[in-house]
């Protein structure tokens, strides 16, 4: 079983977090992922920078022109990796868009990721009817698990699609938004995450973008298996430093 | 061999709509309605009334006399550069907005580089009393003020895009983030046969009535419809788009797309897309564009502002891969020289991007009776500065 899956069978709300490879300095990759399961998170998503992420607010596309600029390459990711399970045991899913997937070879970048023990990805900008069709057999030969993202505009039937396309989680936006652009959820995202709860989907449920604190986790995983953090953990990172990881997870537990 | 987009979104192995999910919804209602709107009499009535009485169509089909005798060979050029805002541009953002009104959208948002698609966007948003939002690169926003000032007198809302290099493609990423922010509101007017499915195909219907034009003309003046061949500029490739759409399945008619090779096609400074690009993903579709062997998306220059994209709209990656089109890269001073040889032998001053088009008559020979249809896809005006600094007037 993957990773990914005995992580969502655990009878607990989980945390996982996002943060740049590359970002702040160029080798902080290994040592990020460290510290983050050490503090007590249960993912990590590690973001594969790219030029023009469509997705992303200002925090992240900040933190991917730097990484870039640092000099992070798909390659480079993949050394820094090399021994990442001889020390790290939680799922790590790599987010990037599909270019620069698509230039390392689709086919290549699964196997190198199954080499080093990454257990799952989360490419925005493969839709999931072009996984269906074009992708969906090498992506499970290499035992990866593709997550896909809804949104409150998501219909019923594409979300019932999508469920059956999927085999780990199903990364729920929080509201019509790009990364990093919100505070707080009102009565309207609630509806949205109650919706989705009483659709009774076959893979769980992690809220992702507007999750920056205690209160919005603990909000989120009201209604979701666990919650994802981006943007407010990258501001963390530039506004404060790598050493103090377990402060920034400490706060969001509480 | 088909050159049109297939059922699925595609021009052969090109097209396609890789966008976020956040964007699915939007995309996928426009997909779903584009074709019937179109079809529809009253929407068709409107379109056609509009580019009459407001643009200003048809657009004159002109036989450039001297220009020919120069070169020897018959040259005629479709005047774009006549149409209200100066450009091909307008042609598109008429038919956007209509659809917009149809598909009950109250906002618009769009992107530019040098500004004709911004203009083009604003005007059609007074017209029709839509709040219009411009994404435009601030170092775009620095080089092209008069543009900006167009845009603020017509009403509409200029936003810089901070972002990447402060250009056209970011400027380009910025409206989409707005897209996915604004869901439910808003249409994004693409300027360019860019973007994931259906908009390379509905900017290219909308556009082709240059060469629905060019057809009936051209039987007027030389006694058939067909052309030997159709030549325009291609940065995203709407003028070109609109050019070739009636000619693609005529066989007997050549087409000539003409890149900007900047300061030359291997010198690092360079929008030859067809040549440097690879196969890749840009702003929601796959095509031929110019990156890094990582995958990251480089910054293309040429003198040209309107040219300087990093990718090529799928349909003409398509022709170029097929062959079915013709490529030629025109350097900054190959495209200057040719700008001001029309000045002075008809009167007239292109956009830069159009000389680029112009430019091909010192490369490549024609026969005396052959008949070359050149898209003039917008007038000069935006480039006095550039003509300016680059003559020493």
């Amino acid at each position: 079983m993957n990773r990914i899956q005995t992580k969502l069978q655990e009878d607990k709300k989980l945390l996982s977090i996002y943060f740049t490879a590359g970002y702040p300095h160029l080798n902080d990759t290994v040592t990020i992922i460290q510290d983050l399961e050490k503090s007590g998170v249960d993912m990590i998503e590690i973001g594969l920078p790219f030029s023009d992420p469509l997705a992303d607010g200002p925090t992240i596309q900040a933190s991917s022109t730097q990484a870039l600029k640092n000099g992070m390459t798909t390659e480079v990711l993949f050394n820094q990796l090399k021994d990442i399970r001889k020390s790290v045991n939680i799922p790590l899913i790599i987010m990037g868009y599909f270019n620069p997937i698509l230039q390392y070879g689709v086919e290549a970048f699964c196997k190198k990721c199954q080499e080093v023990g990454i257990d799952g990805l989360i490419i925005p900008d493969l839709p999931v009817d072009v996984y269906h069709d074009d992708y969906k057999s090498t992506f499970e030969t290499y035992g990866l698990i593709n997550v896909f993202l809804i949104t409150p505009q998501t219909s019923d039937d594409r979300i019932h699609f999508i469920d059956s396309v999927s085999n780990g989680f199903i990364y729920m936006v929080s509201s019509a938004s790009v990364t990093g652009s919100q505070s707080g959820f009102g009565v309207e995202n609630t509806t949205y995450f109650e919706r989705i709860a009483n659709m009774n989907l076959k893979n769980p449920q992690i809220i992702g973008f507007g999750i920056s604190d205690h209160k919005t986790f603990t909000q989120a995983t009201e209604y979701a298996k666990g919650a994802i953090i981006g943007s407010a953990f990258i501001k963390f990172l530039s506004d404060t430093s790598v050493n103090a990881i377990h402060e920034f997870v400490k706060a969001i537990k509480n | 061999m088909n050159y049109n987009v297939n059922e699925k979104g595609y021009y052969g192995v090109f097209g396609g709509a890789f966008i976020p999910e956040m964007l699915y919804p939007n995309v996928e209602e426009l997909r779903q309605k584009y074709l019937d709107v179109m079809a529809e009499p009253d929407f068709k009535k409107e379109f056609n009334q509009l580019l009459k009485d407001y643009v200003g169509r048809p657009s004159p089909l002109y036989f450039a006399k001297r220009l020919s005798k120069k070169y020897n060979t018959k040259i005629y050029l479709k005047r774009e550069d006549l149409n209200h805002t100066g450009a091909h541009k307008i042609n598109n953002t008429i038919g956007q907005i209509l659809m917009a009104q149809r598909l009950g959208k109250t906002r618009i948002i769009a992107e530019t580089g040098a500004g004709q698609h911004g203009v083009a966007t604003a005007t059609v948003c007074a017209l029709m009393g839509l709040e219009c939002i411009v994404y435009m690169g601030e170092i775009d926003i620095a080089r092209q003020a008069p543009n900006v000032a167009r845009m603020k007198m017509l009403g509409a809302k200029v936003v810089p895009a901070l972002s990447g290099s402060r250009t056209l493609k970011d400027a380009t990423n910025e409206a989409i983030r707005d897209w996915i922010n604004n869901p439910i509101n808003t249409h994004y007017i693409i300027g360019s046969a860019i973007g994931p499915h259906p908009y390379p195909d509905m900017v290219t219907r909308f556009q082709s009535v240059i060469s629905e034009e060019i057809k009936w003309q051209l039987k007027e003046q030389e006694g058939r419809e067909n052309p030997d061949y159709v030549v325009a500029c291609i940065g995203g490739g709407s003028n070109a788009a609109g050019t070739y759409y009636h000619f693609l399945h005529e066989p007997d008619v050549k087409i000539i797309a003409v890149e900007a090779a900047g300061l030359g096609v291997n010198s690092g400074e360079s929008a030859a897309t067809s040549i440097l690009g690879k196969e890749g993903i840009i702003h929601g579709c796959k095509t031929l564009l110019m990156q890094t062997t990582d995958g990251q998306i480089t910054e293309p220059y040429s003198i040209s502002a309107g040219l300087d994209y990093p990718g090529v709209g799928p349909m003409h990656a398509h022709l170029a891969k097929t062959g079915r089109a013709e490529f030629m890269a025109i350097t900054d001073d190959e495209a200057m020289t040719a700008g001001l040889e029309l000045c002075q032998l008809e009167g007239i001053i292109p956009a830069i991007e159009s000389s680029h088009a112009l430019a091909i008559f010192e490369q490549r020979t024609f026969k005396p009776d052959e008949v070359v249809v050149v898209s003039l896809s917008g007038r000069g005006d935006k480039d006095l500065d550039t003509y300016i600094k680059y003559f020493k007037l």
